[in-house]
């Protein structure tokens, strides 16, 4: 296959080259697209921008003047395909935003169209690789203690009931749901509003535990029957969500406008220190109340083997529900955070869920420490990509990490061998 | 307007749509009904099969058999990427694996850097004019009364079904021979076959080609009827419409998938049918938009699956002592 479809695109060059060389001789006075190129203000000559059509086929080859203008001439109205050479970009000009190489631009009959390619320093980094490199990195982590907080309660969850749950990425849109409505709608102050659905996501959480998978423990009911029954769940809860919230994306009411400061290399929002910081005390609270705390032990020992732990007095059933409330708790603050640092949307937990995964079986599924250690790999993965390949693409490396630990190490970084069957 | 809304449920109940969503649902029964496979990844086959017509015909102009090859080898490829790490594990571990592949696969399509060749968030549209040309149904309406199709949808609807009574019949078939007991018994304990010598890795890395490849039969036949392909069509839901089908229908049942199939899109048709007269009729309150009906439709498959595997996890045609399904 990727022979052919580079020999395809091969025969495409080949084409736009031949195409782009005939076009400028059949070019009559009709529709055109046109722009300037510049650079702090003054016009960039010698750009070079292609013009094709949607399917590929070249129209034409446009460079700019002195004074950084340039235009093309289309044989019909419609939809054309934009692209700036940023070869022929004098050194030290790049595009602002490398993903808008390529634009799509609707021209009606007997109009010019323009099309815009801003010239700079990129808003978010710098230019230099070791600084876009240090960002990522704040980046990754930033995104992969999101990610940590919210797996913590997937892994527990399957260590003591072995139950895969599908639907703990729309407990993470619950809570960020919740925290919306009583920050925006009501309009309570964003602490206030996100401590409150927290409580109502645990509760929630806690509600599902013991009005429906408890219920269906009892009856034995087997666990792949379970896992489907969960993706209803998910089903259910997400559209739930859709119907009353739409499908845009909308931020809080609070700490959205920011001034981002330098730190080094790296540019950072005051809100973003306030989500790390509490994130790594949850994370690190979890972690002291999993290996002090009575119920902490009883969490870890039901998780490692639970007729041992039965057998030895723990009261089973009550762990598991407070397994779910704390579940729900931290998938609420997991989803509030992430709601702050970018927007609140209905697939935004769907999303996570595949990286928690990617997180959960990288740690060792049922392990709360690994849970931890394989989500921020996962946030750091997927952010460190942007770095070299395309943003579009910084799940899909998320995910082939999954893959790749499924084929080396399936028990994960931390998990026991004998887990696996 | 209860009439109205019965044939348009019927419609879609009947519909190329429903036809190509019981091929996948025959692909997930070969999976999950008679191996144990849990495959949450149909979307991704569904995906290779049609962006293999697509790609085929719309970006190189090839003819729309090997459009159809193309998708198919596909589909064996994907199964065996998916299948060489995840087989040997446990159950769950697939059922992660896939449905991350279907959505690396949608990301992929999807991504700028693969538009030269997949058309990117358009798509790729007009590539199913062979199938069309050869349809032998003449202008005008055809079938009569609520069947009522034009030409080409009327074609593609004998297509499809013809298609899903093949596949029927071929995984009777298969499932009445050894390779189909072997398959069986590997669901209903694989440390007992394996005792028996039998390679339970290569049978379900067949099992898992097969369903797979039926699967991306499915996504060609959806987009051929739909002459237009785009990634967002292949979403992780699209397989748990499929599994609601075949739960609903009868899992591990030779015509499970197909009955589950027709209920299935009579259902949705006649709630989206209704939703959309009755907010026309101005029944409904003001804020239950085109985007209301989508929630809807979907938080009842979500109801629905659940539902049934609470209370009738055989479905219509389904056997409970077919249903021994555990994690092993």
């Amino acid at each position: 296959m990727a022979r052919v479809s580079r020999l395809g695109l091969l025969v495409l060059l080949l084409l736009a080259v031949m195409a782009s060389i005939a076009a400028p001789a059949l070019a009559q006075e009709a529709e055109q697209i046109g722009g300037r190129i510049s650079s702090e203000g003054e016009g960039v000559p010698g750009v070079e921008i292609g013009v094709a059509t949607p399917d590929g086929e070249a129209v034409g080859v446009g460079t700019t003047d002195e004074n950084g203008e340039w235009s093309v001439e289309l044989p019909a109205s419609g939809t054309y395909r934009v692209t700036i050479d940023t070869t022929t970009l004098p050194q030290g000009v790049e595009l602002r935003d490398p993903e808008r190489q390529e634009l799509e631009i609707r021209v009606s009959e007997g109009a010019s169209a323009t099309a815009l390619f801003a010239l700079g320093e990129r808003e978010e980094a710098g230019s230099i690789l070791g600084q876009r490199l240090a960002q990522s990195v704040f980046n990754g982590l930033k995104f992969g203690l999101i990610i940590a907080m919210t797996a913590i309660g997937l892994s527990l969850i399957f260590g003591t009931t072995g139950l895969i749950n599908f639907a703990h990425g729309d407990l993470v849109t619950l809570g960020a749901f919740l925290a919306y409505i009583f920050n925006v709608v009501l309009g309570l102050h964003l602490v206030i509003a996100g401590l409150i659905a927290v409580v109502l996501t645990a509760v929630i959480s806690g509600a599902i535990d013991a009005g429906l998978w408890r219920p269906l423990r009892r009856r034995r009911t087997g666990l792949i029957s379970m896992l489907v029954i969960s993706i209803g769940l998910a089903f259910v809860i997400r559209h739930i969500v859709l119907f009353f919230f739409g499908g845009s994306r909308r931020p809080f009411n609070d700490y959205t406008l920011q001034i981002a400061m330098n730190v080094g290399p790296v540019r950072i929002q005051p809100v973003e220190v306030w989500v790390m910081s509490l994130s790594v005390l949850i994370l690190v609270g979890v972690a002291l109340m999993l290996t002090r705390t009575r119920l902490g032990k009883g969490m870890r020992a039901v998780a490692d083997n639970r007729d041992l732990a039965e057998s030895s007095g723990i009261d089973v059933q009550r762990v598991i529900l407070s397994v779910w409330v704390m579940g729900g708790a931290l998938t609420a603050v997991g989803g509030i955070f992430l709601g702050m640092i970018e927007s609140v949307d209905y697939l935004m937990g769907f999303r996570l869920l595949l990286l928690m995964f990617a997180g959960v079986i990288l740690g060792g599924l049922g392990s709360a420490y690994g849970a931890m250690l394989g989500s921020i790999i996962v946030g750091l993965v997927s952010e460190v990509s942007t770095v070299f390949f395309s943003s579009q693409l910084k799940y899909v490396w998320a995910l082939g990490v999954l893959i790749v630990i499924l084929l080396v190490r399936p028990q994960g970084l931390l998990g026991q061998k004998e887990r696996v069957g | 307007m209860a009439g109205d809304i019965f044939f348009d449920a019927l419609r879609t109940a009947l519909g190329p749509t429903a036809a190509a969503y019981a091929l996948l649902a025959i692909g997930l029964n070969v999976h999950f009904g008679f191996t144990g496979l849990l495959n949450f990844g149909q979307a991704g086959f569904m995906l290779v099969g049609a962006y293999g017509v697509a790609i085929t015909v719309s970006t190189f102009g090839g003819p729309l058999w090997l459009g159809l090859v193309m998708g198919l080898l596909a589909a064996v490829v994907l199964a065996l990427i998916l299948g060489i790490p995840t087989l040997r594990l446990r159950a769950d571990y697939l059922a992660i694996t896939t449905i991350a592949a279907a959505e690396i696969l949608r990301l992929l399509v999807r991504s700028t850097a693969a538009e030269p060749v997949t058309g990117g968030v358009f798509g790729l549209r007009q590539f199913g004019d062979d199938f069309f040309a050869v349809n032998p149904f003449p202008g005008g309406r055809t079938f009569f009364g609520p069947l009522a199709a034009s030409p080409n949808r009327a074609w593609v609807m004998l297509v499809g079904w013809s298609l899903v009574g093949l596949m029927t019949l071929l995984v009777w078939m298969l499932i009445r021979s050894p390779w189909g007991r072997v398959i069986r018994s590997i669901r209903e304990d694989e440390d007992a076959a394996r005792s028996l010598g039998k390679n339970v890795f290569s049978y379900k890395m067949q099992s898992l080609v097969l369903g797979g490849a039926i699967g991306a039969l499915g996504g060609a036949l959806f987009a051929l009827s739909l002459q237009t392909v785009q990634p967002d069509t292949f979403l992780p839901q699209v397989t748990f419409y499929a599994f609601a089908i075949l739960i609903l229908g009868g899992t591990a049942s030779t015509f499970g998938p197909v009955i589950g199939a027709v209920i299935f899109w009579f259902l949705i048709g006649s709630l989206q049918s209704g939703l959309r007269r009755f907010s026309d009729a101005g029944m409904l309150p003001d804020f239950f938009g085109a985007q209301s009906v989508g929630a809807v439709t979907l938080t009842f498959v979500g109801v629905l699956i659940m539902s049934l595997m609470i209370f009738r996890p055989q479905g219509i045609l389904g056997d409970k002592k077919e249903l021994q399904l555990d994690v092993s």
